[in-house]
């Protein structure tokens, strides 16, 4: 799950670490009124997505009325980085917050490592919005500290970290216990990312977390219950969102061919193939092991809303998951919803029988595939043929 | 001969009274797996599945029934005690199903098995088969095939996909490993290519890949430096989108690993026959085995 940034300053802030003060406004006079209390502010479109700045997201305000001019402009546009996708995000609120004076900018973050099963600072002396860039070509400049989840994060990590950015006596102590909040909060919280970029140096000489990110472990959300308000449901897809109600893995993507599958491996690759094909999915979907008839019914309704869907291919081997929960739930959406597109399936594996038997016995009309090319072929000729 | 399971292997289910549980024991019943018991906390004494005893806590079900290898089907939020449990109780081979297990969870039990008895493979898996011998897991019994050539797989249909391949052409499996798509699992692919290397009854070796994470990159190395075996691959997820990315921190680690393409190409340079497409996996054994001139050899169904 990510959050906003306004709001991964305020958890960062409750854990201790040094953020800078600001309001969130939804309106041009909202952010007329948090910006009176500053000369100068920055107002920061508050959007799930990196590379604002470069995007228009992020302005500079010396006065009030400047800010509300921006706010007016800003509220209410599609943001398009190079991470929303060319469609973008819409901007409904903007974070109205103090301007700082930069002496120099780090990049600092925390996430899993996977390979030695624990976690690791990221760092970089040359932070800011290059860093995607520096990675590319001078990787050398961004050092990794793994610390084991088995002793937590220690002061000699910080030490490490300190000499990266070339900082001593009071600084070096800020970092260290920055450094102690963020693994504190990424442990307690069981986030996947806590990222400062940039952490500034100001010109009073202090460290400041000028901009945060904050992503959580999805797997680990039902010990936090408290973060379910930070949810920010407009961020996400609309059918991304419905299909995270019910379990279900769902991505969309731009083709036209609906896919339902069990399994993440057997989804990427029924994508992989319907291209082989000559095709385009829809739409990644992996329904899991553990489905019930409900929630492949509600895989199928989320799948029917699509406009774009013109054919359907359900690829399912069963193992934990049985054919005939997949063909309850294919007759139970169909005889609600009602089946426009042609629908090829393809069934193996547990209970694959009483899953067949089950969409014989019904009135949906299916066109059955020997196998997983076999369908993926019939599903590209399908949906050419509506198109 | 085979790995990790054998018609000698006597296996305990954690989480037998699970629904889960429960379906997929009586189908490990069914299929020939001497399931020796079950662990439920708080229904010790209690039998199910016809005679089935079930034990309050994995080390009575030991100590009652010399089991050496347990099936964890407990929910995510007590999986990782189900196994820190099984890792105490000294279990030869744990093998754990469970979807969804918290990260940091992983990461702990990952440090803990550090030195112990225990071999863990998953979470998040299919489990193993040693056709005609041994089920632990969920997969279907019935596209199986004794025979020569072990398989490993990160995703547990696209197992299932490849197994129905070598099956339908005439080839049999050893033993089937799905070492589960978590980011962080018990067992990586080069600890099965040891295994398989080091089996004499193994003769060839499929794995499945997918895009993410450097295991296939290793594997290749491990390939190229130490196999004698043929081995085909295939790679899922050519084809999907980069976008879904989680700020920076990610790429930044990766630094250029983990693509499909990259994949694909390290395992060809190891001499791997990688197959282009899913449906191509079973072609692409045969067409490793036949330039190894062992195709007879691994027909054996």
């Amino acid at each position: 799950m990510k959050i906003h940034e306004y709001q991964a300053k305020e958890l960062l802030g409750a854990y201790g670490a040094p953020v800078p003060t600001g309001e969130i406004a939804t309106t041009p006079a909202e952010t007329k009124e948090a910006a009176a209390k500053y000369d100068t502010c920055v107002i920061k479109a508050q959007v799930h997505s990196g590379g604002r700045g470069k995007a228009g997201g992020v302005k500079l305000a010396h006065s009030p009325e400047e800010a509300e001019e921006i706010a007016q402009k800003m509220i209410g546009m599609t943001l398009v980085t190079h991470q929303t996708g060319p469609q973008g995000k819409v901007v409904s609120k903007v974070l109205v917050t103090e301007a700082v004076e930069v002496e120099k900018e780090f990049y600092l973050s925390i996430t899993g490592d996977n390979e030695r099963a624990g976690v690791v600072i990221v760092a970089s002396a040359d932070g800011g919005t290059e860093i995607e860039e520096t990675a590319k070509t001078a990787p050398e400049k961004i050092v990794q500290v793994p610390v084991s989840v088995i002793t937590g994060y220690r002061a000699f990590h910080g030490e490490q970290v300190a000499e990266i950015f070339g900082l001593e006596g009071a600084l070096k102590k800020e970092l260290i216990a920055l450094l102690s909040s963020m693994y504190r909060l990424y442990v307690e919280k069981d986030c996947s990312l806590v990222e400062i970029n940039p952490l500034v140096l100001t010109r009073e000489g202090h460290l400041l977390c000028l901009d945060a990110k904050v992503n959580f472990d999805d797997n680990a959300l039902y010990r936090h219950p408290e973060l379910a308000e930070l949810r920010d449901v407009a961020e996400e897809d609309p059918k991304e969102y419905r299909a995270s109600q019910f379990d279900l893995n769902y991505i969309s993507l731009d083709g036209n061919i609906g896919c339902l599958v069990n399994g993440a491996g057997l989804a990427m690759a029924t994508m992989d193939i319907i291209q082989k094909f000559g095709g385009q999915p829809a739409n990644f979907l992996d329904v899991g092991g553990s489905a019930t008839k409900e929630r492949v019914k509600a895989a199928f309704e989320i799948l029917l809303s699509d406009p774009n869907v013109k054919a359907i291919f359900i690829n399912i081997f069963g193992g934990i998951m049985k054919c005939d929960v997949i063909a309850e739930g294919l007759v139970a959406a169909a005889s609600e919803m009602g089946i426009k597109v042609p629908l090829v399936v393809r069934l193996e594996g547990t209970n694959v029988d009483k899953g067949k038997e089950i969409i014989k016995n019904s009135d949906v009309a299916i066109i059955s595939a020997e196998d997983m090319a076999d369908g993926a072929r019939k599903a590209v000729e399908a949906a050419k043929g509506v198109a | 001969m085979s790995i990790l399971l054998n018609k000698d292997t006597r296996l305990i289910v954690q989480g037998i009274t699970g629904k889960q549980g429960m379906f997929h024991a009586e189908q490990m019943i069914a299929y020939g797996t001497n399931i020796v018991g079950g662990v439920t906390p708080g229904k010790g004494g209690q039998t199910v599945l016809n005679g089935v005893p079930i034990f309050n806590t994995v080390k009575d079900a030991v100590k009652a029934t010399g089991a050496n290898a347990s099936i964890i089907y407990v929910p995510p939020k007590f999986a990782a005690d189900g196994i820190i449990e099984a890792i105490d109780a000294e279990i030869p081979v744990v093998i754990c199903i469970t979807e969804g297990i918290p990260v940091l969870d992983m990461a702990m039990v990952k440090n803990y098995l550090e030195g112990k008895k225990t071999r863990l493979i998953g979470p998040n898996c299919p489990g193993v088969i040693t056709p005609g011998e041994c089920k632990a897991g969920i997969q279907p019994g019935y596209i199986h095939k004794p025979g020569h050539v072990g398989v490993i797989s990160r995703s547990g249909t696209l197992t299932y996909e490849a197994v129905n391949q070598l099956s339908t052409r005439g080839i049999g499996q050893s033993t089937v490993v799905g070492i589960g798509g978590d980011p962080i699992k018990g067992t990586g692919f080069v600890d099965v290519l040891k295994m398989f290397e080091a089996d004499p009854d193994t003769y060839a070796v499929v794995m499945n890949g997918e895009i993410g994470g450097s295991g296939e990159e290793e594997a290749a190395e491990f390939i190229k430096n130490h196999m004698t075996k043929p081995v085909a691959a295939f790679i899922g997820g050519q084809t999907a989108p980069p976008g879904k990315r989680m700020g920076h921190a990610g790429a930044i680690i990766s630094g250029g690993k983990g693509t499909a393409a990259g994949k694909i190409a390290a395992l060809r340079a190891a001499g791997v026959v990688v197959a282009d497409t899913p449906d191509a996996i079973g072609e692409a054994l045969v067409e490793a085995v036949t330039k190894a001139g062992i195709l007879d050899k691994v027909k054996t169904a």
